[in-house]
């Protein structure tokens, strides 16, 4: 028996068209466009101005608060405004605008494909480095790296997880990662272990990507304490609450924190760049994408410049084709429709979806049945269907005790509805409601 | 960019399901138990189904239509799954008139007074049925002889049901083993060659319907099973105690409308409840009041009312009942 978690879940059809297509280098672009803001937290504060030559991996923002990130420049030119610019998120941010000269990178930097496994730094050492690359989770959620790793009192790391699920429909950028850079991923892993002190690591698969589950498992044998668990495809075995719960058996407690549970999960990229910032003094200035979509006439997955417009990347798969009805940013489940396809790529773009026009609309909305589905299916083991009505109603005081903040998201209710019914828009408009009758409360 | 593209939120993908779909998959599932109906009582199978079903989905749009001003959703098929339940808890003699009053009542008053699809308390079929029941008591107690009724409707040869002989001759004081020789044998019962209604006979029929639904994801097993294994220990408990004054567990769970009742019309959506251990409850409560009606009740059947009863506790475990959130209890180790 394959592990999993035990409530909920979904099995949506899988769509990994692009997961035999090696990782490609998408050409640096013309003009790079690199929001400020592009982790969880307060916005970095730019520290080059307009006229500036930078180099790839100069820092250009600098992290203005406990949760934020440092920025650098993905590519080598002149600075030729700082500006605010829509981004992926779909509103306008400072960004620092480079115009492309050559491809130069900072001295510091080992730009050379060796592999470099001996590293004699402390853990702190290493939180350091991670947090001066401007590391954030790679996996979409994009919460600074260095902030997980460092363990706050009177709580332990017992172990780390790796989270290799994808269990996102189309996206396959983390199973290319796990094929192509199985070593870079596992020296990663060992730093991160080195960085929060703890013996043990487990790194979870969904069983769908059995080659990454063998070539890890072959690897594993070099890196003590690391483990490779395939895990059974059930849609969100990646979310986080769920992967901890299907590999060591523990419940994050509703408000809490995986460290509360003795563990700490970080993305198969996120180890990889850490591996890059720490061996190779590589800032995160690139990430692996996977541009995917029905009509795309050449999907893949593409190492891309941080900054480089989705258009390009667009591009770079064959052009936006005739029947395109959305773009979207990240996976189908919950990534975010985009307005624009001229918003830059930023550390948090884990895929570009273009899907046809008649999958783009939703179908139209009947009554609810009561079937309970949504219910049965909600990995959390809320009531989606109460919580949409009492969302409806704006009976915030029942959305609250049944407990809408738990909510994670994912989307499976919206998925499995047969009325189709938008449960998850509800149940977002209950949470911020809820979230804003407690911070009133508090005041 | 030239194009207009679309902005919605997540998620962007969805399943296949729809409420049309499930409905269908109710009705395929009835389909073998209605092929045992056929066999049996012949055309009056084929007149009330056919009359039921045109008329609750013919009730539904004109109400739909005329009086409540909304465009009708009888392409949805819960109007046909009704129609089509309500002709399983006939018998297949009942003059169409009296179908019609059924259907009206069912749709009308079961279902659209509350608003339509999803808002009924109490499951449609059941109202229309036991209206019928306590308004024609004569007509909604004779039933067809099995085979020999192949070509009859109105004049069809009656006879009581199992349930009834068992429940007549204990309640006087004729001992269960020389009962047992005046119904039909195990085999004819799992079969469904016995007196009853209309869909209510084909054990096997409606257990094939069960599975198909259960493999389908249209149900799941918490009400039905619970529902079984309820009348099965109840009546086991009972006849243990006394075999001479209690048919055994095998006859309960065959005869009656316990496997229609368990399978198809307690697991209606709308009037049955939303969480695992809710539907337990509601289960076992259906079991326990089935089994009180059959041996110390007025009526030899009781999975109607037991069901009816049973919806109206609904809203009330669905208020207190809660899943078992994530998180909740945390027992780490
Ligand atoms: S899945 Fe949809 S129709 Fe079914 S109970 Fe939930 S909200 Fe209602
Ligand atoms: S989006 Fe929220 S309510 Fe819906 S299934 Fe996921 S966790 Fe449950």
């Amino acid at each position: 028996m394959l592990k999993t978690f035990p409530k909920g879940g979904i099995h949506p059809a899988e769509y990994k068209i692009t997961a035999g297509k090696p990782i490609e280098v998408l050409p640096v672009p013309k003009t790079a466009i690199i929001p400020v803001s592009q982790h969880l937290g307060a916005p970095s504060t730019p520290v080059v101005k307009k006229g500036d030559t930078v180099k790839a991996g100069q820092l250009i923002a600098k992290s203005s608060a406990f949760v934020s990130a440092n920025i650098h420049s993905s590519v080598s030119g002149k600075v030729v405004k700082i500006d605010n610019v829509t981004d992926t998120s779909g509103y306008r941010k400072t960004s620092v605008i480079i115009e492309v000269e050559g491809d130069e990178w900072d001295e510091k930097i080992d730009t050379g494909k060796t592999l470099k496994k001996e590293f004699g730094l402390s853990g702190e050492e290493i939180i350091k480095k991670t947090e001066e690359a401007g590391i954030v989770g790679l996996g979409g959620a994009t919460f600074p790296s260095h902030i997980k790793l460092s363990v706050p009192k009177g709580k332990k790391a017992e172990v780390l997880i790796i989270n290799g699920a994808e269990c996102e429909p189309y996206l396959t950028s983390d199973h290319r990662l796990m094929l192509e850079k199985g070593d870079e991923l596992m020296v990663g892993t060992k730093l991160l272990m080195k960085a929060l002190g703890v013996e043990k690591a487990m790194i979870g698969i969904e069983n769908n990507k059995p080659d990454a589950v063998e070539h890890l498992t072959s690897l594993a044998v070099n890196y003590k304490g690391i483990s490779v668990h395939p895990l059974k495809v059930m849609y969100p075995q990646g979310a986080e609450k769920q992967l901890i719960k299907s590999l060591i058996n523990r419940e994050v407690p509703s408000g809490g924190l995986p460290i509360d549970v003795g563990t700490v999960v970080h993305n198969v990229g996120t180890a990889v760049a850490v591996y890059e910032a720490v061996q190779k003094n590589k800032p995160l200035v690139e990430r692996l994408v996977t541009i995917s979509g029905k009509s795309l006439k050449n999907p893949g997955n593409f190492m891309v410049r941080i900054g480089t417009p989705v258009s390009e990347l667009i591009e770079a798969a064959g052009g936006l084709p005739e029947d395109t009805g959305k773009v979207i940013n990240g996976g189908p489940m919950m990534g975010k429709a985009l307005n624009t396809i001229e918003v830059p790529v930023t550390k948090g773009t884990s895929g570009i979806l273009v899907f046809p026009e008649n999958e783009s609309k939703r179908e139209e909305v009947q009554n609810c049945i009561r079937c309970a589905r949504c219910v049965s299916i909600c990995p959390m083991a809320l009531e989606p269907y109460l919580l949409k009505a009492a969302s409806e109603r704006g009976m915030w005081e029942i959305v609250e005790n049944d407990k809408a903040l738990d909510c994670m998201e994912c989307g499976s209710c919206s998925y499995i509805c047969p009325s189709r019914l938008p449960l998850l828009d509800y149940i977002r408009l209950g949470k911020s409601n809820v979230s804003r009758i407690i911070r009133s409360r508090k005041q | 960019m030239s194009k207009l593209i679309t902005v919605s939120p997540s998620p962007h993908m969805h399943g296949k399901d729809n409420v049309k779909k499930l409905m269908y998959w109710v009705i395929l599932a009835l389909l073998p138990a209605f092929l045992v109906s056929v066999i049996f009582f012949g055309i009056g199978a084929l007149i009330v189904t056919a009359v039921s079903i045109v008329a609750c989905v013919g009730f539904e749009y004109l109400i739909q239509k005329y009086l409540m001003k909304v465009k009708p959703t009888i392409s949805d098929g819960s109007a046909a799954v009704t129609g089509l339940l309500l002709a399983f808890n006939l018998p297949t003699n009942i003059p169409v008139w009296i179908i019609l009053i059924g259907a009206l009542v069912a749709i009308g008053v079961g279902k659209m007074s509350f608003g339509g699809l999803g808002n009924n308390p109490f499951n449609p079929a059941l109202v229309g049925r036991v209206f019928l029941l306590i308004s024609f008591p004569v007509q909604m107690t004779s039933w067809p002889e099995p085979v020999v009724s192949r070509t009859q409707y109105a004049d069809a040869v009656t006879g009581p049901t199992p349930l009834a002989i068992i429940k007549e001759g204990i309640s006087d004081g004729i001992p269960v083993s020389e009962l047992m020789g005046q119904i039909p044998g195990y085999f004819d019962l799992f079969i469904g060659r016995m007196h009853g209604s209309m869909g209510e006979i084909g054990a096997l029929a409606l257990i094939i319907g069960g599975i198909i639904l259960l493999a389908r994801k249209v149900i799941t097993w918490h009400i039905p099973v619970s529902i079984l294994a309820t009348i099965f220990v109840f009546t086991g408990i009972l006849w243990g105690a006394n075999p001479e004054a209690n048919a055994d567990p095998i006859f309960h769970i065959l005869t009656g409308g316990v496997l229609l009742g368990a399978i198809f019309m307690a697991t209606d959506y709308a009037t049955s409840p939303m969480t695992p251990k809710g539907m337990w409850i509601y289960g076992i409560g259906i079991g326990i009041i089935t089994v009180v009606i059959r041996i110390w009740g007025a009526y030899p059947e009781g999975v109607s009312f037991a069901i009816l009863i049973m919806n109206a506790f609904v809203p009330i475990l669905n208020k207190y009942i809660k899943p078992k959130r994530f998180g909740e209890e945390v027992q780490n180790g």
